[in-house]
């Protein structure tokens, strides 16, 4: 398949703001739960959510820029009962309207107590509208995962691990930027965002690390016989039937074919994860934070080499009638 | 499911591979309601275009045995359309009267998502206009109560000199259509991602009569019916000569 960077950009900055968001709330649920006890201030709440809402909004910036007729993108919202890319659409502002929310009443220190349990623990507004928050944030992983793993033809997406890795990716790269962020701002939550950065980033790379050996395993579901329905053993294709180029040839090729993909997993695999594992973990112990703001730095990139790379890993069936000019 | 589905059955025993229904495709659909199919510099070293309808041709077999079979291809109006369910916008849909799948070109946003649920490779997209398009099965033709009846068929049909495509309601039992896909063997491309394609095509068949050599000189026939019957001795007696009358 074409990687297009509207998509390559969208995927990995919503990605990367789900997972800061997440960060931010397990932090706060950190405390809530007694774990530590320290405290955070509502200020350092809002202003790492005003990072992710921003990424968010960046990313959908991203994705208009997929669209040939982006003046009429609201009408995406309309079939969520049916397409994975309209619940996404649905999702995203969601996602966006509850971080907003949850930045705003920090910033505001807006925490009323909404119930207190037998245990003498109680639930208040931030905490509350973070669960939300973090709860539709997961849900976006989900959606985000599903448009590509409901896509049949293209074998090498067609899996489960489709929508773990994409969740894993944009957890791990989400907790990293949560550790540059806590590093920075010295915050008492470094050791355990930072921790779980290591935790998540290791469970993506075996992750992807898994999907790629599963993809090297694929058996082809349609054969030539099927797809022209001539039962011979051998069949080849002598013309596609024009000599110039059409968005059948475009689309569902790489530029580069199968040698940019590797290049580009290879890349991936080193810059999104192994890199940023180092770092992060040289950085753990001193908290240097920019060792760990470089780390997400080269993350990102790895991640944007590791979607062109799932993008170009794509063989759609139909590739199965344009194999050939004359 | 509707109670009707028109498509187009396809004989690839007949299709020459002459490439007469991917032009007059072409010239009708820039022209009608489908239109325009814009090419990007036609006439330049590189030309891309929108094709509802592309020709294809396949070797089978292995030198010297080996049969050439040229593919028609467009989009198969599948019973059950992958490409309907994933656009977000309800842009692309299968219409309840008749099947014809269609794209509302005022709602697609043009993020062609709906191509990569289409196995067969129907879709191509508009640069231009920026919304995806695809084989109308001519519903601006076939419904054209001004145009004579028999003329009420998508161009590519009316277009095959040698009538390798056969246009009707697979679902009426004693359409032309119907009875094509029954007599003749007729099939459904890739039935394994269980689209259900209502365009069908017939099979290459060879029409082969086996005559064994007693058949031609009759060596069961007693009586030597295919020969002049053995004529009698000159010097035999005639019947007068036999009978006493």
């Amino acid at each position: 398949m074409r990687p297009a960077f509207s998509v390559l950009f969208l995927t990995t900055l919503i990605g990367a703001g789900q997972g800061l968001l997440i960060a931010l709330v397990t932090g706060q649920w950190y405390f809530v739960i007694g774990a530590g006890t320290a405290h955070e201030t509502g200020r350092f709440y809002a202003i790492g959510t005003a990072v992710a809402v921003a990424l968010l909004g960046l990313g959908l910036v991203a994705s208009v820029f997929h669209l040939a007729n982006p003046q009429r993108g609201w009408r995406a919202a309309a079939r969520w009962r049916t397409s994975w890319l309209s619940r996404e659409v649905v999702v995203l502002p969601l996602v966006m309207g509850l971080a907003f929310l949850y930045g705003v009443t920090h910033w505001f220190g807006w925490n009323p107590v909404l119930y207190t349990f037998g245990n003498q623990k109680s639930l208040d507004l931030t905490m509350a509208v973070g669960f939300l928050a973090g709860g539709a944030a997961g849900l976006l992983f989900v959606c985000t995962g599903m448009i590509y793993a409901c896509v049949r033809f293209i074998r090498e997406w067609a899996s489960f691990w489709t929508v773990i890795n994409y969740t894993l990716m944009g957890l791990s790269s989400g907790f990293v930027l949560a550790a540059a962020y806590t590093g920075t701002a010295r915050s008492p939550l470094f050791d355990l965002l930072a921790g779980l950065a290591l935790t998540l980033t290791a469970l993506a790379l075996g992750g992807k690390l898994y999907h790629l050996w599963l993809n090297t395993r694929l058996k082809a579901k349609s054969t030539m016989k099927s797809a022209i329905g001539v039962h011979h053993e051998q069949i080849r294709q002598l013309t596609q039937g024009f000599l110039g180029a059409s968005f059948n040839t475009t689309e569902f090729t790489a530029p580069g074919g199968k040698d940019s993909a590797r290049g580009a997993n290879l890349m991936g695999l080193l810059a999104g994860f192994a890199l940023p594992l180092l770092l992060v973990s040289i950085a753990w112990g001193s908290a240097e934070a920019p060792l760990l703001w470089l780390a997400a730095a080269i993350q990102y990139v790895g991640l944007l080499a590791e979607r062109w790379a799932f993008f170009a890993g794509g063989n759609h069936v139909q590739n199965m009638y344009y194999q050939r000019m004359a | 499911m509707a109670n009707k589905q028109l498509a187009l059955v396809i004989d690839l025993n007949v299709c020459v591979g002459c490439h007469a229904c991917v032009t007059s495709c072409k010239e009708w659909n820039s022209s009608g309601w489908a239109g325009p199919l814009p090419d990007q510099s036609p006439y330049g070293a590189d030309p891309k275009g929108v094709f509802f309808n592309r020709v294809q041709t396949f070797e089978c077999g292995t030198f010297p045995n080996t049969e050439t079979v040229h593919f028609p291809k467009s989009c198969l109006h599948c019973e059950e359309p992958p490409c309907v369910p994933v656009c977000p916008t309800g842009a692309s849909y299968k219409r309840a009267e008749d099947g014809i799948v269609l794209v509302d070109y005022d709602k697609c946003i043009g993020c062609k998502y709906c191509s990569w649920s289409c196995p067969y490779g129907a879709r191509e997209f508009d640069e231009v206009q920026g919304v995806m398009k695809k084989c109308t099965l001519c519903v601006d033709r076939i419904y054209d109560t001004s145009l004579p009846e028999d003329r009420r068929k998508p161009a590519c049909v009316l277009a095959c000199p040698p009538g390798a495509r056969i246009f009707g309601d697979i679902k009426d039992p004693d359409s032309d259509a119907s009875k094509a896909i029954r007599d003749n063997a007729g099939f459904q491309l890739m039935p394994e991602w269980g689209t259900q394609p209502a365009n069908h095509y017939l099979p290459r068949r060879k029409t082969n009569i086996r005559l064994h050599e007693d058949e031609l000189v009759r060596a069961d026939n007693p009586l030597k019916l295919e020969a002049e019957l053995p004529k009698p001795v000159f010097s035999s007696p005639t019947v007068d000569e036999m009978s006493s009358w």
